[in-house]
């Protein structure tokens, strides 16, 4: 029994194991090898060439920018789109006026709210990019139209053609398109707190805002933590790239106002043929999004609450 | 509770033990999968088979195997397939035993670049779109075939003239990067410079400028009436360049844009570059500029100017198709050379650039490298140019070709503009050479600044030799020059 423990549980093992390696972990080790080498990306034939790549990242100015950018994007899109989803999930949820019968509602039409904010979710975010680009159109898109219509017509700013302006425009795009999918995450993590804790509360004379941060916040912190993960994910990843290649100038402008990372990597390898050189900002990325992975452990390490 | 956790190293393996003895597993598998899986560029690159070649007769002269099967690979755009498909039939016709293998695709790099790297790419690709394979690249690394064979063999129509003789005036120059070898062969002829509606005009009582003071005028006359005088695409400022280059080969003369394209020091700081940009910038300075221009797409601006809010907009003669589904029925789409600076300029108006689109390539490693640049002799017979013209409203590289076919007045006014400028048909290739110069730093950093009034013309020109003398000393670009 005890020897043959091994064996039984390697063979459990090795299948996904070897499916990981070869599909995760291989490609890494691939792109690290290729990052020290002058690959084009359309020819088989390349030569090592040591730290040049580095040398030539460390000095490149487009290089620190998307960088800057898409630490922006990992720092300021969670918090964002995370309060966001908090503030509605909680009013939809607790946030309501005492009705009779129950002591603890959401406000009037929640459900309704709750399938409208999920809405976005179900859309690719390749359309919801194309969406936003004719919402964005400074010409007769949406917004400036209904700018116009309020009788702001003085006030109709490029959006996307503005430098100041197109960075927050891509984020705001991405709030939109993820903050739905995080209200149904954090309202199905507010149906597993109990009743009478906040009955409690309120019997106790607590408001609203005290409820929400002393026991709200609190029981879902987990949750909280998995969600800042994910965002990490999508601004340092796809969603990022793509709003970023559909709908800005350039695309990564105007004046690489909007490159991020993934976007530098893509052009690089494609446009530029210097896929050594894009694996060389791929790695950069590795270690940003590690570095990422490392605060986000560290900061979630709390306390685990037990409400049962 | 306990069932998971070892307080008892008898009771069983426990949760960690296990978690650190698979991440000790996983670290062993590894370097063990390098052995197993091979890179994705080190593929085998031993050459295949190739096909081998036929003999020689007048109507095979490029000696093409009868039997060898064909491989085309056709860019799925705006000029659709149907074109390419009508010539593999002629194809197959002359070569009855050869079956053609054809491949329509939008994703021309996603789907050849793995077989470029495998050594198995096809006979003959039309490697266009955005997912264009960068071709610099693919000759630096001696992946396409020379097709000096085709330009010398007899063309289709007149067995006395050589291929080279019955093309457009560019079309052969722009598929040599270095040497006399011509690597790509552009297929469609793309006439570049201001686009307007014959019809706007009219019903402003103008006709086309022919000087950049009546201009001007025009503007003005326009902006009264609420109508802007230009628009153009800003999210992709590139566009612009169209109808500037050939503005600044006019007023200073060809050599500026060779210096140009030469990446020579200096070479933006030319008087001409510094009268364009400021030209064009004080369209700017004077609202002529459609409003909201700098957040929009090219269809966005082309649709602004199909329905009267601009009068011009600097574009290439694909604008026709493209923009087909907003064009009102008597909008008269016309293409105008850029309007004279003033008297002093080197070159006459009606200069304007042209030059050739939809390249297409044979890889070295083709299995039938021949099939390929004979597909391509049949595309540039007259029969073949005519019905490419009449499907997709485009001239080809074939010089001629449209006698008999009822023109749209855009590819009328094409033909004349191009027999206007006669031999004054200017061909900047930065956007060939250095696609990143000319897209994102010429054109994004650059002059979309520039006319979205964020940079004065001084500060641009400044920018832009910063960047053009950046590419010059960048061992990473390969570089390349205009033959004197």
């Amino acid at each position: 029994m005890q020897h043959g423990k091994y064996r039984f549980i390697v063979g459990f093992l090795v299948l996904p194991l070897a499916l990981y390696s070869l599909f995760v972990i291989w490609p890494f080790v691939q792109s690290i090898y290729y990052s020290f080498t002058d690959w084009t990306g359309l020819s088989p034939d390349f030569k090592m060439v040591g730290f040049d790549n580095y040398k030539r990242m460390f000095d490149d100015d487009i290089f620190w920018k998307s960088l800057q950018h898409s630490l922006l994007f990992v720092l300021l899109l969670p918090l964002v789109t995370l309060g966001l989803a908090l503030f509605f999930a909680f009013m939809l949820n607790v946030g309501g006026r005492r009705r009779k019968g129950a002591a603890i509602t959401g406000v009037r039409g929640s459900g309704f709210y709750k399938i409208a904010y999920f809405f976005p979710q179900v859309l690719s975010i390749a359309i919801v990019a194309l969406l936003f680009q004719f919402a964005y159109n400074p010409n007769n898109g949406v917004i400036n139209s209904a700018l116009k219509g309020v009788g702001l017509g003085s006030v109709q700013p490029n959006w996307l053609g503005d430098p100041d302006l197109a960075l927050y425009c891509v984020m705001a795009v991405l709030v939109w398109s993820t903050v739905g999918f995080f209200v149904v995450l954090f309202s199905a993590g507010m149906a597993s707190i109990p009743r009478d804790f906040y009955e409690a509360a309120l019997l106790d004379g607590a408001s609203r805002f005290t409820t929400f941060f002393r026991i709200t916040l609190p029981l879902l912190w987990d949750t909280v933590q998995s969600g800042w993960v994910y965002m990490g994910i999508l601004a340092l990843g796809a969603e990022a790239f793509a709003s970023v290649q559909i709908m800005t100038v350039g695309p990564g402008g105007p004046d690489y106002s909007t490159t991020v990372l993934p976007l530098y990597v893509y052009q690089s390898a494609f446009r530029d043929g210097q896929a050594g050189y894009a694996t060389t900002i791929g790695v950069a990325l590795l270690v940003v999004t590690l570095l990422f992975a490392a605060v986000v452990m560290r900061l979630g390490r709390r306390e685990r609450l037990e409400f049962s | 509770m306990g069932s998971t956790s070892a307080h008892d190293s008898n009771e069983g393996l426990g949760r960690r033990d296990l978690i650190k003895r698979s991440a000790a597993l996983g670290l062993i598998t590894v370097p063990a999968m390098g052995f197993l899986s091979a890179c994705a560029s080190s593929s085998d690159d031993s050459p295949k088979e190739k096909a081998s070649g036929g003999p020689k007769t007048a109507k095979n002269p490029l000696g093409v195997n009868e039997s060898a099967g064909l491989d085309v690979v056709i860019f799925d755009g705006g000029f659709g397939t149907k074109y390419a498909t009508d010539a593999n039939a002629v194809y197959e016709k002359a070569f009855p035993k050869a079956k053609i293998n054809f491949h329509k695709t939008q994703k021309i790099q996603s789907e050849l670049q793995p077989k470029f790297n495998g050594g198995t790419p096809p006979d003959l690709i039309d490697n266009s779109g955005a997912e264009q394979m960068d071709m610099g690249v693919l000759v630096g690394k001696s992946q396409l075939t020379d097709l000096t064979p085709l330009l010398d063999a007899p063309s289709i129509d007149d067995p006395s003239k050589k291929v080279r003789d019955t093309l457009r005036p560019g079309i052969v120059e722009m598929g040599q990067f270095d040497g006399d070898q011509c690597w790509i062969f552009y297929y469609a002829y793309t006439v570049y410079g201001v686009w307007y509606s014959q019809t706007a005009l009219d019903k402003l009582d103008a006709k086309y400028p022919e000087t950049w003071d009546e201009m001007l005028a025009l503007c003005e006359k326009a902006k009264k009436q609420g109508i802007a005088g230009w628009t153009y695409p800003g999210k992709y400022p590139y566009y612009l360049p169209f109808s500037l280059y050939p503005f600044i080969a006019k007023i200073g003369g060809r050599e500026v844009l060779d210096a140009i394209d030469n990446l020579e020091p200096k070479a933006w700081e030319h008087p001409a570059v510094k009268a364009a940009f400021e030209a064009y910038y004080e369209l700017f300075k004077k609202g002529y500029i459609l409003q909201g221009t700098p957040g929009m797409t090219h269809i966005q601006s082309q649709t602004a100017w199909t329905k009267g809010q601009a009068l011009f907009i600097p574009n290439g003669s694909w604008v026709e198709n493209e923009a087909a589904p907003t064009t009102p029925k008597d909008f008269k789409m016309m293409v105008g050379a850029p309007s004279s600076l003033d008297g002093n300029d080197k070159m006459p108006f009606g200069t304007i650039w042209a030059s050739g689109g939809e390249p297409f390539i044979v890889p070295a490693k083709a299995k039938n490298p021949t099939g390929g640049m004979e597909q391509l002799r049949i595309m540039l017979s007259e029969a073949s140019s005519k019905n490419f013209t009449t499907q997709v409203k485009s001239l080809s590289a074939f010089n001629g070709g449209t006698d008999g076919l009822a023109l749209s007045t855009a590819l009328q006014s094409g033909v004349d503009a191009l027999k206007k400028a006669g031999t004054n048909v200017v061909n900047p290739r930065l956007q060939d050479w250095y696609v990143k110069l000319q897209k994102e730093q010429i054109g994004v950093a650059g002059l979309g600044e520039m006319m979205a009034g964020r940079a004065t013309p001084a500060e641009t020109i400044k920018k832009i030799q910063g960047y053009a003398d950046k590419a010059a000393q960048d061992q990473n670009i390969k570089h390349y020059k205009h033959k004197k």
